[in-house]
């Protein structure tokens, strides 16, 4: 019986297993041999030249290796913040602050819908005093924090702003990042606030103030790393992504801001999903777009407002929950494609991560595999080391044309902003999704250990277990409660009625009043209030 | 013969602050061309707002999707909310990141069955299609 069954789990692997697919996941169709007197293929010409296809540092890697930042945070700001000095002392060279659900949705932990989510997907920071334990003992001159924050980012901005006030540390010392991406919210990630106008208010208002508050800081990263894990192809990824950055763009010129100036401080933030090549093709295109569009939509010609600076993230969608441990080998492959696709800054995701929080154990070893790419594989030795191959540079072109028609796709529709308040967008992206599980449930997609070469019995072997602290909730709540009884209630009214105030002015820019509310112990439940009774909810559109 | 789901009408949830929807969605959609007719909540919705959708739209089956790590929470306030309106026994299912060691509790909370993002999209209608069918013959 047993003998039988065995049999079958082997002819099933065997006889199933489809051939290599002649196309990339986006369905480019690569050649078996690819022969430049047969493609064309374009010549890439030099690093650290326009437009920029083979990188945008002369010296890639060797000047300055990219960022090993990993994305981390949960329960209460204490348990946060021990993570914290764990991972720095492990050799980590940035922070990337997770947020939990109410913080990121402008919920206060007392409120009814927040409280079953406290802590559970990031750390809870609904006002000053959590930040200021958060960073406890971290050099905000020295240690440089990405945000992934998008709802509340103008919020969280000026408390980190408040924060480095409290702390000494000069505002222009502070290097960093807030995700502040909220077109994608709308599209993929779902913490969106409010309408998509004063959404788009709040982002080139944290902009504009931080170009010249906290010169050095990234006020936004534009991400296609959720549309992507969502389900869409590396082609739409890379596609959806530039048009919303051009959307920002083109309100940030409305609003008065010079492209040269905020174009500096723009930054892009992906996935690397497994197909190498096409996920490196994805990156020399996105790189070579950016630049052409910066350069002949809007006349920017200092090269630093052109360059297109990103940010990766190894994993996601692409791990899997049967067989854990193949995703260290999955986020490997990943983590070489980021690297030779010129990553700025790169967070590999912890093999566990497909069904749980990182235990210290897993989370150690993800960062450990960044750097035994960066300190052993030597692939960072030379800038853009797969440049002049001719499967990458023809596949480059390739990626090109499809992510510029998808691009002209948009536009057709009507535009990035219109197609995601009618939920078009959203609607592309859940049929996608739905042709990729379609795929891997007919065995078109291999997923090795889940469709294919299987091994029932060893379902449910995970390892160890992350447990959260189930006191953590209770902590937050008390702590905010305190924070609420201490701190001076005049201050917080007048802070609150002020920036309510502002923000019925349109052209006002409501960083100074957020950042006075931070310094207030105002909550973010509060301003979120405040800003809502004059912009409303967001109102989703459901289109399926 | 595949599971067919025709006639039935079948209420797909997000409760809590979560806002992965894509295996809400898919799932909405395998649904359809199953032949089910499919009531979409959206992201963030209340518990009682849930349950009283199921009510008044007299749904067959409830499919709840929960990845933030909140769900034995939320599937508790989703069932006691259903009770307060005597719902009767609408067979409730739940997808997303689950524990295993999760399951007992949310089995004995009502919870029929829990779908993975790695299950079949077969397997899942199948699953709704008996369900449903035992609970109308019960």
């Amino acid at each position: 019986m047993l003998e039988q069954r065995r049999q079958e789990d082997r002819d099933r692997s065997a006889t199933r297993a489809p051939e290599m697919a002649a196309s990339t996941p986006s369905g480019i169709e690569i050649p078996a041999v690819v022969d430049p007197a047969v493609q064309a293929i374009s010549t890439p010409g030099r690093a650290a030249e326009y437009p920029f296809t083979r990188g945008i540092f002369a010296d890639g890697f060797r000047g300055r290796l990219w960022t090993f930042r990993q994305y981390s945070g949960y329960g209460s700001a204490e348990e946060s913040n021990a993570r914290y000095h764990f991972l720095l002392d492990q050799g980590q060279t940035g922070l990337s602050v997770a947020l939990d659900l109410p913080t990121q949705c402008g919920y206060d932990p007392i409120d009814p819908i927040s409280r079953p989510e406290i802590g559970k997907v990031g750390v809870s920071l609904s006002n000053l005093a959590e930040m200021e334990v958060l960073f406890d003992g971290i050099d905000l001159a020295k240690i440089s924090t990405s945000f992934t924050i998008n709802g509340t980012a103008a919020i969280i901005y000026a408390m980190y702003v408040a924060c480095a006030d409290r702390k000494g540390t000069p505002r222009d010392k502070l290097t960093g990042t807030v995700q502040n991406d909220i077109l994608k919210e709308y599209v993929a990630r779902g913490t969106w606030i409010f309408p998509v106008r004063p959404s788009l208010r709040l982002v080139a208002d944290t902009v504009l103030f931080s170009n010249d508050a906290t010169p050095r800081f990234n006020p936004i990263s534009i991400a296609g790393a959720h549309v992507r894990d969502a389900g869409c192809t590396a082609v739409e990824e890379m596609a959806y992504t530039l048009a919303n950055g051009l959307a920002y763009v083109d309100e940030l010129s409305a609003r008065g801001g010079d492209a040269t100036r905020f174009g500096k401080r723009l930054s892009f933030f992906f996935y690397v999903h497994m197909d190498l090549l096409e996920e490196v093709a994805k990156f020399r295109a996105g790189r070579r777009i950016w630049a052409r569009l910066m350069k002949e939509r809007y006349g920017v010609t200092d090269p630093r407002a052109q360059h297109f600076r990103f940010g990766v993230v190894c994993g996601g969608s692409s791990l899997t929950a049967a067989q854990p441990y193949n995703n260290i080998v999955r986020v490997s492959v990943e983590t070489l494609a980021a690297v030779m696709g010129g990553a700025q800054s790169i967070f590999t995701c912890a093999f566990d991560e497909a069904f749980q929080i990182p235990t210290e154990f897993s989370a150690e070893i993800a960062l450990r595999t960044q750097q035994i790419v960066a300190y052993e594989s030597g692939i960072g030795r030379t800038v853009d080391p797969l440049g002049g191959s001719y499967v990458v540079e023809y596949l480059t072109d390739r990626m090109e044309e499809e992510v510029l028609k998808v691009m002209a796709e948009i536009d057709a529709y009507g535009g990035v902003i219109k197609a995601i308040e009618e939920g078009w967008l959203q609607m592309r992206i859940a049929e996608r999704a739905r042709e990729r599980k379609d795929k891997i449930d007919s065995g078109e997609s291999v997923v090795v250990g889940q469709n294919f070469f299987r091994r029932e019995e060893e379902r449910g072997a995970q390892g160890e277990v992350f447990r959260l602290d189930p006191q953590a909730s209770r902590r937050v709540v008390e702590k905010y409660e305190d924070v609420r009884r201490r701190r001076d209630a005049a201050r917080v009214e007048k802070s609150l009625a002020a920036l309510r105030s502002a923000a019925a002015r349109d052209r006002e820019n409501l960083m100074p009043y957020l950042i006075d509310c931070c310094h207030a112990y105002a909550t973010v439940g509060e301003m979120v209030r405040e800003l809502k009774q004059d912009w409303g909810e967001f109102q989703e559109p459901i289109r399926l | 013969m595949a599971a067919t789901l025709q006639g039935t009408r079948v209420l797909i949830a997000k409760p809590g602050l979560d806002g992965h929807d894509v295996g809400a969605k898919i799932i909405a959609l395998a649904l359809r061309d199953a032949g089910a007719e499919v009531i979409y909540t959206g992201l963030r919705k209340a518990p009682d707002y849930i349950a009283r959708v199921a009510v008044d739209e007299d749904v067959d089956a409830i499919g709840l999707s929960i990845l933030s790590g909140s769900h034995c929470e939320l599937v508790e306030q989703v069932v006691s909310e259903l009770k307060a309106r005597n719902a009767g026994e609408i067979p409730l299912f739940l997808g997303g990141t689950i524990p295993a060691e999760d399951h007992e509790q949310l089995k004995r909370l009502g919870v029929r069955a829990i779908f993975t993002a790695e299950m079949e999209l077969s397997d899942v209608i199948a699953t709704l299609s008996r369900e449903i069918g035992d609970q109308s013959h019960a």
